[in-house]
């Protein structure tokens, strides 16, 4: 051999600066597969506007609507059920949604009842604890999950449950308020969900 | 004839010459404790599910459709026009409960008798990662059929990494390859269920016996077999107290087969869904994004986990911590051989306090079922007529999980302080002649 002596700090340089470039290497093809679980141009092309005709909606009753593939619940709700709202105050996480639940409905519907106009609310149907579909319960009576129930939502997988309002009840596993997504009345019968007020279609 | 096979062993043997003395090694002559008892059986009968639910697994994507509009579908047809596929579909399906069934047997065994302390760890450690790789197999699996309970199921367990800090819901779309488990979520479910988690199991299960075959069976005693007195009827240098897996425990775990394969028999045949245990009864309505099963809960291997999920109310607003405490459930499982700090193995002569501990763990691990199961909350209303069930369910449910979790405290408080009494450890194990 030509080098007898070997030179250890040469060859830890070479074999920390090809490990470096062969993990830079590896770093950067594992890359496109990661990304290709992203949801792809046709998953997210399909959530455009939906526009819910709300004019056989009677006082107190729900009807779902989808958007996204996401159930949207749209209530009528009644003057019993508006009065009862402010008596939730003190059993709710965040009755003024301005806290935790800052977040959850957009400017325009940040109000007592989180609604544009009182009687309509719109909520996305999932559950803020771990997305299932909240049961409706309009009817104030005593139920086996709250004795003292003034209607609102209930969900059957971990028994979250809201008000009339949406309003998530203290001492339960769901964390925020049930989501307000964007919408607008379009006239009196028909609301656009996904697009807010003002905004362009 | 003979001669043929004398000659294609020999050429073998002379370009692979530690092929057969490897088998040797690791089957047939591979000493093990004489004094196993009922609890070695489920090891065996794992590996015997797998090999089940690789090959019916097998024969079951040569008929599924993955994709989300035709694979409700084609597991019906499976079930009703493929020539005896109904009975392949519930050999996978009961499988899976078993597999679950023989392997919380199979840990269970290891806390008795201290499988899991020094020298074995990484022993423990290789079955814990066989156990997690096993539930997400098992969790992949039950979403490919894509009835109601499987896509409320996925969406359910996909949103526990929602609530991860800061990248949550990113994260949750990244898995779901949607907004919601759709399309892309089923075939990469599939993709994952049937190749990759399949070939990461296979390779866990060689590590998981090479380690153990390293280091010798441990035994109901908790005695060292592999270096005690040495010299028996095959071989002077091979352990007194053990013996050849072949034809000792062959025959010994064929007699377990037999009765295992009576009570798989049974279930297949006479009570394929268990009553809906196995299969979800909301498992036979297709897949519906509007509408969430009445009583959503996973399938009762899950339930445990599931339950310590429920336990735990949201704080600071988020839900993140009863994720983390399900998760922690299993984690605390993997530092089990440091926790435990006692010298002594075998439940047998450990402290009264070892075995009360114990015993209150597995309490606490079946109520959890039957809390996840729902189960506590049907009977609360009939045992104690009309009481606020939630309230009554979760202090049940939190006193369990505390026990659960109690487990691991006291057991580092109880041998780390030297609390434990323990008895004399016999020098061989007590059935010797």
């Amino acid at each position: 051999m030509a080098n007898e002596v070997v030179d250890h700090g040469r060859r830890r340089f070479l074999t920390a600066t090809t490990a470096v470039v062969g993990g830079v290497g590896v770093v950067a093809a594992v890359v496109p597969f990661l990304k290709s679980w992203e949801p792809s141009a046709r998953a997210k092309a399909a959530g455009a506007p939906v526009t819910a005709d709300i004019g056989k909606i009677e006082s107190g009753q729900m009807v779902t609507f989808e958007w996204r593939s996401l159930p949207v619940f749209v209530v009528n709700r009644s003057p019993a059920q508006l009065e009862a709202l402010p008596s939730q105050n003190s059993r709710v996480v965040d009755p003024k949604s301005d806290a935790i639940s800052a977040e959850q409905q957009p400017k325009y519907a940040q109000n007592e009842s989180r609604s544009i106009k009182p009687e309509w609310l719109v909520l996305v149907g999932l559950c803020t604890h771990l997305g299932c579909v909240p049961d409706f319960v309009p009817v104030m009576k005593p139920e086996p999950f709250d004795p003292n129930w003034k209607g609102g939502f209930y969900c059957p997988c971990h028994k979250s449950r809201y008000d009339m309002a949406g309003r998530v009840y203290q001492g339960v596993p769901a964390p925020k308020n049930l989501l307000v997504p964007d919408y607008h009345f379009i006239d009196d019968t028909h609301i656009q969900i996904g697009v807010a007020p003002g905004e362009k279609g | 004839m003979a001669n043929v096979f004398t000659r294609l062993g020999d050429w073998v043997n002379e370009r692979a010459p530690n092929l057969v003395p490897t088998y040797r090694k690791h089957m047939t002559e591979y000493y093990a404790p004489k004094n196993f008892n009922l609890w070695y059986y489920f090891g065996s009968l794992a590996l015997l599910v797998l090999v089940n639910q690789i090959v019916t697994g097998i024969f079951l994507t040569m008929n599924y459709k993955t994709s989300a509009a035709e694979a409700f579908n084609s597991v019906e047809y499976i079930m009703r026009d493929v020539e005896w596929g109904w009975l392949i579909r519930y050999m996978h399906s009961t499988g899976a409960s078993l597999f679950f069934i023989v392997v919380f047997l199979h840990m269970f065994r290891g806390l008795l008798y201290g499988s899991y302390k020094k020298p074995r760890e990484l022993v423990w450690l290789l079955g814990m990662l066989i156990f997690l790789s096993l539930m997400a197999e098992a969790f992949m699996g039950y979403v490919l059929p894509w009835g109601n309970m499987s896509f409320w199921g996925a969406k359910v367990i996909i949103s526990l990494f929602g609530t991860v800090p800061v990248i949550g819901s990113g994260l949750q779309e990244w898995i779901m390859g949607d907004f919601l488990p759709a399309d892309a979520t089923l075939n990469r479910f599939f993709a994952l269920h049937v190749i990759a988690l399949p070939l990461v199991l296979l390779l866990l299960v060689v590590l998981h016996l090479a380690a153990l075959h390293e280091v010798g069976s441990n035994n109901p005693d908790g005695v060292d077999t592999k270096h005690g007195p040495k010299g028996n009827r095959w071989d002077a240098n091979k352990p007194a107290d053990a013996i050849p897996f072949h034809p000792y425990y062959t025959v010994k775990d064929l007699v377990g087969v037999g009765f295992f394969l009576l009570i798989a028999a049974f279930i297949i045949f006479f009570a394929p869904t268990f009553g809906g245990w196995f299969l979800e009864h909301d498992n036979f309505i297709p897949a519906n994004n509007l509408v969430t099963p009445t009583h959503i809960k996973p399938v009762w291997y899950f339930t445990p986990f599931y339950a310590i999920l429920r336990m735990i109310p949201s704080f600071f607003g988020t839900a993140f911590w009863g994720v983390l405490a399900m998760f922690g459930a299993i984690a605390v499982l993997f530092v089990l051989p440091w926790i435990d700090a006692g010298q002594v193995r075998s439940i047998r002569y450990r402290g009264a306090g070892y075995k009360w501990a114990l015993g209150l763990f597995a309490v606490s691990f079946i109520s959890l079922g039957a809390v996840g199961a729902g189960v506590v909350a049907e009977v609360i209303p009939e045992w104690f007529g009309d009481v606020d069930v939630t309230v009554w369910e979760n202090a049940f449910g939190r006193v369990m999980t505390l026990i659960y979790f109690g487990y691991f405290v006291f057991l580092w408080l109880y041998t780390h302080l030297g609390w434990e009494k323990t008895k004399p450890v016999p020098e061989r194990v007590t059935t010797h002649d």
